[in-house]
């Protein structure tokens, strides 16, 4: 039994064996080869992390700052049709009253607004927020202020509109009944944020401050909820929408830019899988004696197609120990001390910061080396369908039947 | 004396189709040969003398006729019967050694033993009892580039001989050697024949083989012309 066992690994261990033999034995082509690919290993991995860090990052930073644990829209919120903004509001009551003062949640206002700065108008939101809220890490305790009515803008804001701290600006807007009011406020605090989205074209003000002013008094546009809060409700008025959905966006648009780096990939797995074709047809051509001797000793075709393919297979297989060989203290790097990004990023739509840290998943890593992996199999393969049809007495005279 | 017939061949014919000609490489060659002979096919070249050794060997299939070889019809055997019969039971030489190149002496003939999944230890102690037998024990890690002509076909005896086949087949074992590398690969091939039995056939047209065969079977146009039995000769070391 133990015989037949250790009988039964031996033959299992044949075709690799062999196969890693020719190939060391192959020497200076091999490595070749292995470095190509390698190569091919390295730069799917990295730029795919590098987008895959990229959108981690920004939804990390959007989750933080803006997006909560996900949020209660009013009914009629749509933040594509500016034209429904004056109806989406709603009052705070009943159970979302409830997650606002268990502190799992924190109401916003949204009303559209005007400014003058240095005499230009400038169409804004105007967004209401508790001072005092701790969902978000949106710095609103700026907003406990003495001034009559305190604004804090983001860092973008404050360069598209020339304003600075201490800055007053006039704000015209119309309360719910359709008057309009107008206010001189002042910048009480320009915040340095990479999130676009609470940045651009918005000034934040004093919850209660904005509901006085548009007369919506204890309503809300949307309500942010706390980061553990994990048992949405159908409340009447009101619409969850989970991360996923608040995310959506985000991802669709780091996808549109991991399709555009699969092209850089794509080209360099296409050299590399033409170096193993390439080596493939060549051995296939220049080893044919060797074939016709592999069979005269009893080798059968399919077992010589097996072998052939390994040995074109197992590139991959030294490709991915090179790659993690030179590649992890690389990979590393770009994960834990980050890739500095250019200004232009900034216009890019993504909340990423100043540097991009790169994040690696199992499924990235795992996925790449079994494409990679499957497709050097497959190439490996193509060519070694001449020697099913190979007849041992040409191969042993040097010929392709 | 009926069960000691190793090979049989009965009306064997081999065509080769050359544009819309034929060659006929055998024509009707019936022959027999029993359990420790030590024979060889001479004749011209194109005579048939690789065709026959090859269909012997079951690497290529008669266009009529039969095979019978170690009981089983050459014909009729499908690509992976023949080669577990190669694997099993034939070995073979070639004039160019055909060692593979990237192997040591020792993996070269190591080879047919991993085909037949023996243990490491089994296959360890066949090897190096093979390369003793030819004297090479020494060179067992040396390359075949590294090694003579003479070295290069010793080891591929040892390759030929390690799994101790019933059958060795020989196509032109000396062509690429001198005169001294072929007596001593001769006398090695004879101490085996006589010591395990082994049935060697060769395909030659070099003399100095000629004088080592116990029996001579000429071919001339993929005919037998003569088939006759030698007086051994004394090759002593």
């Amino acid at each position: 039994m133990a015989d037949s066992e250790n009988t039964r690994r031996i033959a299992m261990m044949l075709i690799p064996k062999l196969a890693l033999r020719n190939l060391i034995g192959a020497g200076m082509r091999t490595w070749l080869n292995v470095i190509v690919l390698s190569l091919s290993f390295f730069v799917i991995i990295w730029t795919q992390g590098m987008y895959e860090g990229m959108g981690k990052q920004a939804a990390d930073a959007m989750t933080e700052v803006e997006l909560g644990g996900g949020q209660y829209w009013h009914e009629k919120y749509d933040p594509y049709d500016p034209l429904k903004l004056q109806d989406a509001h709603g009052k705070v009551s009943g159970r979302i009253q409830d997650l606002v003062e268990d502190k799992l949640a924190t109401p916003i206002l949204i009303v559209q607004g005007t400014i003058y700065p240095g005499g230009r108008m400038q169409t804004v939101l105007l967004k209401g927020i508790d001072p005092s809220q701790t969902i978000v890490s949106l710095p609103s305790r700026f907003l406990q202020s003495e001034e009559e009515l305190p604004v804090l803008i983001g860092g973008r804001m404050s360069k598209n509109t020339g304003l600075k701290k201490g800055d007053s600006v006039t704000l015209r807007w119309r309360d719910a009944n359709g008057t309009f009011d107008a206010l001189d406020a002042t910048i009480v605090q320009v915040m340095r944020t990479s999130v676009q989205t609470v940045d651009v074209g918005q000034l934040w003000i004093p919850l209660e401050q904005l509901q006085e002013m548009t007369d919506m008094s204890d309503e809300a546009t949307l309500v942010v909820v706390d980061k553990n809060y994990d048992s949405p409700q159908i409340i009447t008025g009101w619409v969850f929408k989970d991360l996923d959905f608040l995310l959506a966006d985000l991802m669709a648009m780091v996808q549109s830019k991991k399709v555009g780096a699969t092209f850089l990939y794509v080209l360099l797995l296409f050299f590399a899988m033409l170096a193993i074709f390439n080596t493939q047809v060549l051995s296939i051509f220049r080893r044919r004696k060797e074939m016709g001797t592999l069979m005269a000793m009893g080798l059968a075709r399919t077992k010589l197609v097996q072998l052939f393919t390994l040995e074109g297979a197992i590139h991959a297989v030294l490709a991915a120990i090179l790659a993690a060989i030179y590649g992890f203290p690389l990979l590393w790097y770009f994960a834990v001390k980050g890739w500095a990004m250019p200004e232009v990023v900034d216009t890019m739509g993504f909340a990423l910061g100043e540097k991009l840290y790169s994040t690696y998943s199992v499924s990235l890593v795992v996925g790449t080396t079994f494409l990679v992996l499957m497709v050097t199999t497959i190439v490996s393969f193509l060519p070694t369908r001449k020697i099913a049809k190979l007849k041992p007495t040409d191969a042993l005279r040097g010929k392709l039947s | 004396m009926e069960n000691s017939v190793l090979i049989k061949t009965h009306e064997l014919i081999k065509i080769y189709p050359m544009g819309q000609t034929e060659i006929w490489a055998l024509n009707h060659v019936s022959l027999t040969f029993q359990k420790g002979e030590f024979a060889g096919f001479v004749g011209p070249s194109g005579s048939g003398k690789t065709t026959l050794l090859n269909i012997i060997g079951s690497l290529d299939s008669p266009t009529k006729g039969s095979a019978e070889v170690l009981g089983e019809k050459i014909e009729n055997l499908s690509h992976n019967q023949a080669a577990e019969l190669r694997n099993r039971h034939i070995g073979f030489i070639f004039q160019t050694f055909n060692l593979l190149p990237v192997y040591t002496a020792y993996e070269n003939v190591e080879f047919p033993l991993l085909l037949l999944r023996m243990s490491p230890e089994e296959r360890k102690k066949a090897v190096m009892e093979a390369l003793e037998w030819v004297g090479l024990a020494d060179r067992a890690k040396s390359k075949p580039a590294q090694l003579s002509g003479g070295e290069s076909q010793r080891v591929a005896i040892a390759r030929a001989v390690v799994k101790k086949p019933p059958i060795i087949l020989a196509d032109e074992p000396t062509a690429n050697l001198d005169a001294e590398n072929s007596h001593h690969i001769l006398r090695t091939m004879e101490k085996l024949n006589k010591d395990l039995d082994t049935t060697f056939l060769f395909a030659t047209h070099d003399e100095k083989v000629i004088g080592y065969l116990r029996r001579k079977i000429t071919l001339v146009d993929g005919k037998v012309a003569k088939d006759e039995w030698l007086t051994p000769k004394t090759h002593g070391e």
